[in-house]
């Protein structure tokens, strides 16, 4: 093994170490949804390569009001997945799009792309 | 969802903010305001004010709805406005005299807002919502076609000139540097314009620590590119490293070409995926005749409201849902449940809108109008069954979670891998391309796919031919049904009573004494007195008028046509009015009796003049349903509260062996159970109204509508169609779309876990082979549109019976 090959070897170990970590140990973004005088439990969430705050916390038995806005056209979020709730939306792009529910149960559900590859979860309390 | 919608009302803004007519930053103003929040007001009778509803767009929070509010309070001639943010939706009492919908139009722009004027307006509906976002969906086509053209375009130019050093005599002819820069140049507009949606999604990814398929592009296309880039502007320093200064400008390009093509085909199949719900949507009819002041009008269909009179002539559309007052007709009910035959409907019935009148005209009172209607209901079940998960994706919803990251690392292993292993001289182009290669070929799209696209196509197919499957787990759990239970009445059998013996005592004449006596029972309305009535329509009997009619309740009734009284019951009304009864009679009666029929008398002149046997008739199409699912080895078992001699014979006529008899209402829900406990996935069949708890009950249950209640909470599936047809149809369909399901999933596992180690070169030791990064594109492009066009195959679906 000649120096050039392991320094990329040493390089690349990093890498690994960085992607695993970047990726896998992403910190949440928690929001808690804010009540209008109705009632009704507002959170705002930005679509933009992963939903921010990805991680919204509401409160049981109160109608949630999910307004998301999708601020990029690419393809893969376009649509918006809450397979608890039975709800299925296309997000047209740099719209908001607002999803109405009433979170029975506390729990977490979680919201994702129509991949999976974009994650967020509500949790009602 | 089930509150009032939140209609903030602010109060009107005096001068002085009126500079501010643009539109602001969404926080800079606070989201606490003082207006308390009030109920709208419908429009107000007095001072001839007219209400308009606008929907309103760009609203994004509280405080931007509190802005348009202030803006059309302050518009001249607006008496009153609020905009409710969670509809975006603006009402706005206003004189019509000073001011009018287009006025008010212009004053919400002028505030900086757009006002949405679907061609369609305005109705809290499902079905008129989507339009806008088909027509963005249409133009994002339209662009990434472009961007494809563009990137093949440029292709095929970028392969040729690449391979010119494939003929050594041009080469020396052509400086090697040049025709770099030149393929430099050609390359960029590929990576920038065709493939920029990559670079920004990965970024934009990137920022959030989210990693997607666009990730795996960009790092892919990227590495290519920037070498090519490094060996075109600095070719000495490679080759004082003793590495030939090769360039990849024709992977690169070739890869976003295919993808981009992969990408074309999926966009079209995918609009496919959700044609059979657009098409459900579309039926809705546009403008319904209305009677208004004793005139017939033409009014759009969101200005119907319920207890309006609509008429409805041949051919015509039905508007909304609404029980006919006037007419009669037949009225193909297809597009709702699947059944090809027009159903008869005359005052009384319920006619539903979207189903098309056929023969004759007729009158009928609106009773739901827009979301409450059967259609709008059947469009939001499909919807909600098309968003929900379906057990079986669990495992490819975890690999999809991590798949991306986890690729980013074997892709990495594989760069230091060759780097480690490789000759000196070819180790960091071999590096180069199985990492590329690597990247490219992992799609994590044919995995995410491969649910959900068959479930959009089986759930969109199942309504199609009246199979509302409630979510994507009663597809799985009907797949795996091994008995079928029905219930017989209202499944095998019509579940109302019809004539099935028309008997005239000796010296009647049968041709006389039927007119007759359907002239007394058409003044009734006792179910038997019905089917007696239907029984002589059916025969063709003719009209006759009867007067004096006099119903005996519990007993019959009695009427007199032609000047001749006639009584019509059972026997204690015979016995009442001391009829005698002959043997020959009663020998007939009791025939009749025996094959569990309930006996009508009928008598004039103190004198029996004939016996009508009613029962619940076997529908015609229930033996062949019921041998089609015995023919998938599903068994066919009945129950019913019949004494066991009738459900024998009821059961022996359709081709049932097993059937539980004298079962008890309360005891439905015990006998699922004890199938169950045979080791048996129940599907139970029932009307959906006496049997919840053992729809409930069972693995799957089906609820046969018949048109009533499209959302029945204990049932999984619920057929439109009042036939087994439905039943056989349903199994056929979750079976087909699991088989789909299973396909996709195996298709799509086996593809990543033998194409990613391929690219990554594990076959090079043993057989030498190493995967092109543009073969890895191209397979990459295909998986997914496999996948999808696997799913699309079910739309090939028929009902095989």
């Amino acid at each position: 093994m000649d120096t050039t090959q392991i320094i990329v070897t040493l390089v690349g170990v990093g890498l690994l170490g960085f992607v695993g970590w970047f990726f896998f140990l992403a910190p949440h973004r928690v929001a808690a949804a804010v009540s209008t005088s109705a009632g009704i439990q507002q959170v705002d969430i930005v679509v933009k390569g992963g939903y921010s705050p990805n991680v919204i916390e509401v409160e049981h038995g109160k109608p949630v009001q999910l307004n998301f806005y999708r601020d990029e056209e690419n393809s893969c979020s376009e649509e918006l997945l809450l397979p608890d709730f039975n709800i299925r939306r296309e997000l047209a792009p740099f719209k908001t799009t607002a999803i109405e529910l009433l979170p029975q149960q506390a729990g977490t559900f979680e919201f994702t792309c129509g991949m999976h590859m974009l994650r967020g979860s509500l949790v009602v309390k | 969802m089930g509150t009032e919608p939140s209609l903030l009302r602010v109060p009107i803004a005096s001068g002085g903010t009126a500079a501010r007519l643009k539109r602001h930053p969404v926080d800079t103003i606070p989201h606490h305001h003082p207006a308390p929040a009030e109920p709208a007001q419908p429009a107000a009778p007095a001072g001839g004010t007219q209400t308009a509803t606008l929907n309103i767009e760009g609203m994004t929070c509280a405080s931007c709805s509190n802005f348009v509010e202030k803006a059309l309070n302050r518009t001249p001639g607006v008496q009153r406005a609020t905009v409710n943010l969670a509809s975006e939706k603006a009402t706005i009492e206003y004189l019509p005299g000073q001011i009018d919908r287009a006025g008010l139009k212009a004053a919400v722009e002028q505030a900086g807002y757009g006002v949405h004027e679907p061609a369609a307006p305005a109705s809290p509906n499902v079905l008129a919502s989507d339009q806008e976002l088909d027509a963005r969906k249409a133009q994002a086509y339209q662009k990434l076609k472009r961007r494809f053209q563009v990137a093949v375009a440029l292709a095929v130019v970028i392969m040729p000139l690449s391979m010119l050093m494939l003929w050594p005599a041009l080469m020396s002819r052509i400086s090697m540097p040049l025709l770099n820069y030149v393929l430099l140049a050609l390359t960029l507009p590929v990576l920038f314009y065709s493939g920029r949606e990559f670079y920004v999604s990965a970024w934009n990814g990137f920022k959030h620590r989210t990693a997607s398929m666009d990730t795996l592009i960009a790092v892919g296309t990227g590495a290519a590119f920037g070498y090519s880039l490094a060996a075109t502007l600095i070719p000495h320093w490679f080759m004082q490293h003793g590495i030939m200064p090769e360039v990849y400008y024709d992977t690169t390009a070739t890869i976003i070409a295919l993808i981009l093509l992969g990408k074309v085909l999926e966009s079209r199949a995918k609009t496919k995926t959700s044609a059979a719900i657009k098409a459900l949507m579309g039926l809705q009819a546009k403008t319904a005749r209305v009677v208004r002041g004793g005139q017939e009008v033409d009014v759009p269909i969101e200005d119907v409201v319920i207890g309006d009179e609509v008429l409805v002539r041949p051919g015509e559309k039905v508007a909304t849902d609404g029980v006919l007052l006037a007419g009669h007709s037949a009225v193909d009910e297809s597009m709702l449940t699947g059944e090809s035959l027009p159903v008869e409907k005359k005052e009384g019935d319920a006619v539903f809108g979207a189903t098309l009148n056929k023969t004759g005209s007729f009158r009928f009172r609106v009773s739901k109008v827009g979301s409450e209607t059967m259609l709008a209901q059947i469009v939001k079940l499909v919807e909600e069954a098309q968003g929900s998960r379906a057990p079986i994706q669990q495992l490819a919803d975890k690999v999809s979670a991590v798949f991306v990251p986890v690729v980013i690392m074997i892709a990495i292993s594989t760069f230091i891998l060759w780097f480690d292993f490789a000759p000196d001289a070819s180790r960091l182009p071999l590096a180069l391309v199985n990492f590329v290669a690597v990247l490219i070929i992992a799609c994590p799209c044919a995995l995410g796919l491969a649910t959900p696209t068959a479930i959009m196509v089986g759930t969109g197919k199942g309504a199609e031919h009246g199979v509302l499957i409630r979510n994507a787990e009663a597809l799985e759990k009907a797949e795996k049904v091994t008995t079928v239970l029905l219930d017989k009445t209202g499944t095998i059998t019509r579940g109302e009573p019809s004539v099935t013996d028309f008997l005239p005592t000796a010296g009647a004449n049968p041709a006389q004494l039927l007119p007759r006596l359907a002239a007394v029972e058409r003044q009734s309305e006792h179910p038997l007195a019905e089917a007696v009535v239907r029984y002589a329509d059916a025969q063709g009997a003719a009209l006759l008028p009867a007067t004096g009619f006099r119903a005996f309740e519990g007993r019959g009734a009695g009427a007199t046509v032609d000047g001749q009284a006639y009584l019509l019951g059972n026997r204690r009304l015979l016995d009442e009015h001391q009829v005698a009864v002959s043997a020959a009679t009663e020998q007939a009666a009791t025939r009749l009796l025996s094959e569990a029929k309930t006996v009508l008398y009928a008598a004039t002149g103190g004198q029996v003049v004939a016996l009508i046997g009613v029962a619940d008739t076997v529908r015609e199409s229930s033996r062949a349903a019921i041998q089609a699912l015995q023919a998938e080895g599903i068994e066919v078992v009945m129950m019913t509260g019949d004494n066991p001699q009738t459900a024998a014979k009821v059961a022996e006529q359709v081709g049932i062996t097993r059937y539980f008899a004298e079962v008890l209402p309360a005891d439905k829900a015990g006998k699922v159970k004890q199938l169950q406990a045979e080791g048996r996935t129940v599907a139970m069949v029932g009307d959906g109204i006496n049997d919840a708890p053992a729809l409930a009950q069972a693995d799957i249950g089906l609820a046969m509508g018949g048109g009533t209640d499209v959302a029945m909470e204990a049932a999984g599936i619920t057929l439109m169609r009042s036939d087994l047809q439905g039943v056989v149809t349903a199994m056929d369909l979750s079976r087909q779309t699991m088989r789909t399901i299973k396909q996709n999933l195996f298709f799509a596992f086996i593809y990543n876990t033998l194409g990613i180690p391929i690219a990554a070169g594990l076959l090079y030791p043993i057989t030498g082979w190493l995967l092109s990064p543009m073969l890895a594109a191209g397979a990459m492009a295909l998986s997914s549109v496999s996948v999808l066009t696997n799913s699309l195959r079910l739309r090939g679906y028929k009902r095989t019976a």
